[in-house]
């Protein structure tokens, strides 16, 4: 046996063979790391790997950290070496856990330590009140209390922390929050009974005290780590979503880089079908780009050299070569980035329930604390018993319950969202999205699944269908795409046609042999003369854009295939159901206006709006905003990203493009529009829950501020109503996660 | 009375040690990941050992 592990170094992964000093740490986050089995599936996956020191994953976080020797594999070896496994990892470049898991630790550690004060002093204090009633002495009391003095005074000292420098931060900006009067009443608590504790009387209140900052140390932990479980979770999704580059050398090799490490002025080759992952000009190549995260216009936009492309949008039918630009040379880019600025300026200014609570709460108490003194000093008793009782007003008003009230409340709807596929990140996001009465959609992505579909496939003969998508299959073109699906769907059997071409912005073309000149594209590119082929094809040639043509050979009629961007399956329902919630339904889309039209009538919108740009969705907010309506935004496009920074609250589609759901205050997952109602239901229920905390909260204060000011609270009676009240606030706030949700007006 | 003498440290302690103890452990990362040590303590390989 030569070197042993202690568990410490087992848990971080350490090993005897390799000191950790000389290791690189990589952080990757898993897609679906889902059970136990994954877990061992990877720790042996790629602790079998060259060069791994040490693998850990971590369930909860769908996490896994690995140390890598020096010389060891890169990132992209230990993701595909996942991908071989079945898992879809990322890496987490910027991850920032350990200083959230440092909070979280903080606070747990402060309510460890006020766990075990309050326990200890509730034991010394039953004692003495048990003592009241049978033959406790004087000298057994007097020690009872100074051994609690001995346990409570540092306890406060270190667990009180969090709400003293919170306190103190409000004060010095000249404000009142919630944490003014907690940390009054804690310290005054403290300060009165170790007084009393000196002179030998009764009035001994540490274990109220310490155990007002136990209690509000639990709401604040949940609130806490929920909230780093919700960034984490958003965090992950973010990884999976950015993605590699192969970026050509001098003597054009190419290299797969992660998309951060790309930097402007590098030459970056983009594969058809590829997501670009850098904003660049193209310096070589015409492809048909899919740009619907950026503009939300379905239809594809043919790019060639000297056009500038931008991170997220797909090059569908030919690689490009891209030279990496930075994002402040670009013009759409640096005007999304001012907008949102500009956008967000104005939302940091809203105030929290408990905050605009507090600003009335703590000056009243205040004040009666202030009224009580003078009143026992006007009926001429000393200055002792008055200050006694003004004190008694503040421990009993210290607001345990209305500090835990809304904590919560958020921690239960969060928690409960988050299994719905809903991740709130705003702090004050759901309190937000309460006060919502507008429903402000987007429609590319976001009502709609952003990928077209055929529309007139009845009017399609089977061999037609089989023949059109015998060439599509060759393409990655969206349309392409849905004609491949269409004929799947219809059951067809088609093989792959050899020697197909794409002519980017036109279509595809097959010549087999003596120039059968088959074709599937654009009415030009099919030749398509409206005297002789609309007839066949039974459909218009409107615009054009949302048509593909198909002709099997020149002298054969030309076929119509038309498409739409299909809603996502419930959005219609979706939209009655925001409407039954007594919200007015907008549609706001970058898209052309006939794409729009139909998308509204068929959701089941009345009003919408085509063909704006992000400050003309923002002016649009404007306006909605100064005729006092409280808008909820919902988008996925970067063309949103202003929008939803603007918006009184707002969701993102998971598809979202990075900024987007950045700028949100929460990510919607799956493909139905269903959690957006959830959430606004819940939301509201939310609302309606804190205030009937409130209400328990101040009732209590009425029953027994009275009583302190009359002079007559005992350490029992203060205890007791401390007690009960935070526990009647807390169960109240957890029957939010059996409740149904159905949005009311 | 003397009894208090002795019960009082007694119990003091013991609520001590269990407060250090849970101290511990979270200061060597073992509330990290509570829905991945469920399964770790199924599986029945040594720590350490990566095979």
């Amino acid at each position: 046996m030569g070197i042993t592990l202690t568990d410490r170094q087992v848990l971080a992964g350490a090993t005897p063979a390799a000191p950790p000093t000389d290791l690189s740490h990589v952080m990757l986050a898993v897609e679906n790391l889902n059970c136990g089995g994954c877990m061992r599936r990877i720790e042996r996956k790629l602790s079998g790997v060259d060069g791994v020191a040490a693998v850990r994953t971590n369930l909860s976080a769908k996490r896994v950290a690995v140390s890598v020797a020096p010389g060891g594999p890169g990132v992209e070896t230990l993701i595909a070496e996942l991908a071989q496994e079945g898992f879809r990892a990322a890496e987490l470049a910027h991850h920032d856990t350990t200083a959230k898991n440092c909070a979280d630790r903080d606070l747990l550690r402060r309510l460890a330590v006020a766990g075990f004060a309050t326990a200890n002093i509730m034991l010394l204090s039953v004692s003495v009140w048990a003592g009241i009633a049978s033959d406790m002495g004087p000298e057994t009391k007097t020690l009872f209390h100074w051994l609690s003095a001995l346990i409570a005074v540092p306890a406060v000292a270190y667990a009180g922390q969090p709400f003293f420098s919170s306190a103190l931060s409000a004060l010095s900006v000249r404000r009142l929050n919630m944490d003014v009067p907690i940390s009054l009443g804690v310290l005054l608590a403290a300060g009165m009974s170790l007084w009393q504790t000196v002179r030998g009387t009764d009035h001994v209140f540490f274990d109220a005290s310490v155990s007002l900052v136990f209690f509000l140390l639990i709401g604040r932990y949940l609130d806490q780590s929920l909230r780093s479980r919700a960034s984490g979770a958003a965090e992950n999704l973010l990884g999976l979503k950015a993605g590699f580059a192969t970026v050509l050398g001098a003597d054009g090799a190419g290299e797969r880089l992660p998309a951060r490490m790309i930097e402007p002025g590098m030459r970056v080759l983009v594969a058809a079908g590829e997501r670009i992952a850098v904003d660049g000009r193209i310096v070589s190549g015409t492809s048909d780009i899919d740009e619907q995260l950026m503009t939300g216009e379905t239809v594809p936009r043919t790019v060639s050299v000297g056009d500038n492309v931008y991170a997220g949008t797909i090059a569908l039918t030919a690689p490009i070569e891209v030279v990496a630009t930075k994002a402040d040379d670009d013009t759409l880019l640096s005007e999304i980035a001012r907008l949102m600025a500009a956008a967000e300026q104005s939302r940091s200014r809203y105030v929290r329930l408990a905050d605009r609570a507090a600003r009335i709460y703590a000056p009243l108490v205040h004040i009666l604390g202030m009224v009580t003194f003078l009143g026992w000093m006007a009926l001429g008793s000393g200055v002792e018993t008055a200050l006694l009782a003004a004190i008694a007003v503040l421990i009993i008003t210290c607001p345990c319950a209305l500090a835990l009230a809304v904590p919560a409340v958020q921690v239960a709807a969060t928690s409960r969202l988050f299994s719905h596929g809903v991740i709130v990140t705003a702090a004050d996001g759901l309190e937000r999205m309460a006060e919502v009465d507008t429903l402000v959609l987007d429609k590319t992505g976001t009502l709609t699944r952003g990928e077209p579909t055929l529309t007139n496939g009845a009017d399609i003969a089977d061999v037609d269908l089989a023949a059109a998508a015998a060439l599509a299959v060759n393409s990655r073109h969206p349309y392409s795409l849905a004609v491949v699906r269409a004929a799947g769907a219809r059951g067809l059997v088609f093989s792959p046609a050899a020697g197909v071409a794409e002519t980017p912005g036109a279509g595809l073309s097959r010549d087999a042999g003596s120039g059968t000149g088959e074709r599937l594209g654009s009415a030009e590119w099919c030749g398509v003369d409206a005297s002789r082929d609309t007839i066949v094809a039974g459909a218009a040639a409107d615009d054009g854009a949302s048509t593909l043509w198909y002709r099997a050979a020149p002298d054969a009629p030309a076929i119509a295939f038309r498409f739409e961007d299909g809603l996502r399956a419930d959005a219609a329902k979706a939209v009655a159901a925001a409407r039954a919630g007594g919200l007015e339904v907008l549609l706001l889309s970058g898209d052309r206006t006939r794409t729009v039209a139909s998308a509204a009538a068929a959701a089941g919108i009345a009003e919408w709006k085509a063909r704006l740009k992000p400050d003309d969705k923002i002016a649009e907010l404007a306006r909605l905003k100064a005729a006092g309506r409280r808008v909820l935004m919902v988008g996925d496009g970067l063309n949103d990203a202003p929008a939803l920074a603007a918006a009184h609250a707002s969701l993102a589609m998971a598809e979202a493009a990075a900024i987007s759901q950045i700028a949100a205050d929460g990510v919607v997952q799956g493909q139905l529009l269903a959690p957006v109602i959830d959430t606004l239901a819940m939301a509201r229920r939310a609302r309606r829950m804190s205030l009937a905390n409130f209400a328990i909260a101040i009732t209590y204060n009425v029953i027994f501020v009275p009583v302190a000011m009359a002079g007559l609270v005992t350490p029992l009676i203060a205890a007791i109503a401390m007690s009960a009240s935070s526990i009647a606030v807390t169960a109240n706030a957890l029957r939010l996660r059996t409740v149904t949700l159905r949005l009311e007006q | 009375m003397t009894a208090l003498a002795w019960l009082i440290p007694a119990a003091l302690v013991l609520g001590g040690l269990g407060l250090v103890a849970f101290l511990w452990a979270l200061s060597s990362g073992q509330f990290e990941d509570l829905d991945g040590a469920a399964y770790r303590a199924l599986e029945d390989r040594e720590p350490g050992d990566r095979s």
